[in-house]
């Protein structure tokens, strides 16, 4: 976030320059509409996956730029300017939940198949985990995949499944077994053409409105067995490495928005004025400033720090899970106070403020609740 | 073609500047520089015509080592390499700037000099029109279209001129120096930022060079724009007239 951290060379710079530019005039200018729309047209993928946006971390053999990973901050930083978190959740998840595990396992075919277009845009990726009975518990997930001969027939359902009404290919979680827990769970890539798949609904949602949320249906659909994802019942491993990437991401993006969320609140109260004077001058608004800028740079340095634990590949479950509460809680908490900032207005369509606040209450839930962090957290520490 | 483009950097035009101590130049504790939006039209001119006729387009900044990174810009949109001259900041003038860049053109024999109308610090519009006089080139600026002719001996240049537009034919080698109309700078992709790398940015001395750098402009003093006083309200469209007459003097 700042150009001084010594990891961002001249280079990460030139993209930050570029990329912001592309984002506020490509993106930001037409979220109002998009939000309206409850969704954002197909081109943006196709756009960005052209400028090389889409695959910054891939290998430059299967279309990507084979960057480090403080790219991917930059990428998650500058998305927040766009105006709203719906868009950037979208591309992140084409571009750091569903498709690193094809990366990290897939066969040549399977990369071919699935992650290359991804990383061009012209396929829409989406990741199937969350289900109408198991969310948290990932364990509990119902979904079922059956070998018979070379195919595995696939039934059940996914819900709050992002980009889910018009993915091309889902990285979906079944269970390939009879064992109970996570022990015969498995990912398989599933393309959404397949024969008895459909999009049952199309949710709606109290934020992040530019961004598609859907119920996902699965009735016998049969599928072969080369699209299965590394070996069979050993998803739940790589899902929980999956979500490392998930969880952090999300996190730099929080703190991101949150930063660009006080700001604009900075200048709509050094403008406000009340009983003569601007609201930033009020000393308890002072200190709130104070306060929330505190909070923001502690989040963003924990999930720094454990971005550069994941950047070097060093064990960093802990610190994401840390950078994922704190970072999720920081967000509502700034989001609620920039609000408040910004009185009745602050209640208004008008202000983005507004947006940011409902948006916002999706990170503590998402990726994985703060519960389930401290869970995580309080097993690494032994207790 | 051989295209030379010159890039500047300015302090970012969204930030609060404020005055230094000795109000000789800005305070730029807090405050970033940007590149040039004109200068951002030229490179974007410049690579449209190398795509068109193929040849090269050279980069090329004037300043500390930290410019590097907009030459380094220009080379990820696609220029093919850069040059640069250190100078600080504060000893040059336009005067200083077109010499150097006609003591590159001398050395590098461009057929294209392309360069922003402006830069959007000081919004002097100088260099392209001494560097042109030094050079005894023809000179086009403000152009919001440019067309190569088919022998690429001459181009057609639309010009931004108050009340229209002004058509040019100019032969070549020539200066054009770019509005913002004449085109939408293309985002430096990925691609373009890795393969920028592996490009070179050589540093050429201004004594190398031969050029003499004595500033002919020294900047004494510089002040803030007084305070916008408050506006009034008025009661009526007589009341508007009258103020308008009698104290604005404006009718
Ligand atoms: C907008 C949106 C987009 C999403 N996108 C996707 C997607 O693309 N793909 C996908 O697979 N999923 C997606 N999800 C689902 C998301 O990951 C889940 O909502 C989340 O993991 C929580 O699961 P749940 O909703 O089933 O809540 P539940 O698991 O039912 O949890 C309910 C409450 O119980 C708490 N709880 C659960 N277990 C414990 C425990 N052990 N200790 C203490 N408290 C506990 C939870 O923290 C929560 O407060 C999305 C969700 C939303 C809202």
């Amino acid at each position: 976030m700042t150009q001084k951290d010594p990891q961002f060379t001249e280079d990460h710079g030139i993209f930050r320059t570029a990329f912001r530019k592309y984002v506020e005039n490509e993106l930001a200018p037409h979220v109002d509409s998009w939000e309206k729309e409850k969704i954002f047209p197909r081109e943006v993928f196709t756009d960005m996956g052209q400028r090389g946006y889409l695959g910054m971390r891939y290998p430059v053999e299967l279309g990507g730029s084979g960057l480090d990973y403080w790219f991917t901050v930059v990428y998650a930083e500058e998305l927040v300017r766009c105006g709203c978190a719906g868009v950037p959740m979208a591309l992140m998840v084409q571009t750091d939940m569903a498709t690193p595990v094809i990366e990290d396992l897939g066969t040549e075919e399977q990369k071919q198949e699935f992650l290359m277009p991804a990383i061009t845009g012209e396929k829409v990726a989406a990741l199937g985990v969350s289900e109408p009975n198991a969310g948290s518990d990932v364990a509990g997930i119902q979904t079922t995949a059956r070998r018979d001969g070379d195919d595995y027939i696939i039934n059940g359902a996914k819900t709050f499944i992002t980009n889910g009404t018009r993915a091309d290919f889902v990285t979906l979680l079944v269970r390939t077994g009879d064992q109970p827990g996570y022990g015969s769970i498995s990912i398989f890539l599933f393309p959404t053409d397949t024969k008895g798949f459909s999009v049952s609904k199309k949710l709606e949602k109290i934020g992040n409105h530019s961004s598609d949320t859907a119920e996902l249906v699965f009735e016998d659909c049969r599928v072969p067995a080369r699209y299965l994802l590394g070996q069979e019942n050993m998803g739940f491993y790589y899902l929980m490495r999956n979500f490392q990437g998930e969880r952090l991401i999300g996190s730099v993006s929080a703190m991101a928005g949150s930063k660009l969320n006080m700001e604009r609140t900075l200048e709509y109260c050094s403008d406000r004025k009340a009983f003569g004077r601007p609201v930033s001058k009020f000393q308890t608004s002072r200190h709130l400033f104070a306060e929330m800028a505190t909070r923001i740079e502690a989040g963003q340095r924990l999930a720094y720090h454990a971005a550069d634990l994941y950047d070097r590949k060093i064990e960093a479950v802990k610190e994401i899970s840390m950078a994922k509460l704190y970072c999720g809680e920081t967000s509502c908490w700034v989001a609620d106070r920039c609000l408040q900032l910004h009185g009745g207005w602050g209640y208004m369509d008008e202000y983005q403020v507004s947006r940011a606040w409902r948006d916002s209450r999706l990170v503590t839930i998402g990726g994985g609740t703060s519960e389930v962090m401290r869970e995580i957290i309080s097993k690494c520490m032994g207790v | 073609m051989k295209i030379l483009v010159a890039v500047k950097r300015v302090t970012d035009p969204d930030a609060r500047i404020r005055l230094n101590a000795d109000a000789t130049g800005i305070d730029m504790t807090g405050v970033e520089y940007k590149v040039n939006p004109f200068c951002e039209n030229a490179v974007e001119g410049a690579l449209q015509l190398r795509d068109a006729a193929g040849g090269e387009v050279v980069v090329v900044s004037i300043g500390p080592e930290e410019v590097d990174t907009y030459i380094r810009t220009g080379l990820a949109m696609g220029g093919d390499r850069g040059i640069r001259v250190p100078l600080e900041d504060e000893n040059l003038d336009s005067d200083v700037v077109a010499r150097v860049l006609a003591a590159l053109v001398a050395k590098e024999e461009p057929e294209l000099v392309m360069l922003g109308k402006q830069a959007i610090d000081g919004d002097n519009n100088q260099v392209a029109q001494l560097l042109a006089g030094y050079l005894g080139w023809p000179q086009a600026c403000f152009a919001s279209e440019i067309a190569l002719s088919d022998d690429q001996q001459s181009a057609e240049v639309t010009r931004e001129v108050d009340g229209g537009l002004e058509v040019l034919n100019v032969g070549l080698p020539a200066v054009i120096s770019a509005d913002l109309r004449l085109n939408e700078p293309r985002y430096a992709s990925l691609p373009g930022i890795m393969k920028a790398k592996r490009k070179t940015i050589d540093v050429y001395e201004a004594a190398d060079l031969g050029v003499d750098t004595t500033v002919k402009v020294r900047v004494l003093k510089l002040e803030s724009p007084p305070e916008r006083a408050a506006g009034i309200k008025v009661d009526s469209v007589d009341d508007l007239l009258g103020k308008l007459r009698n104290e604005a003097k404006a009718l």
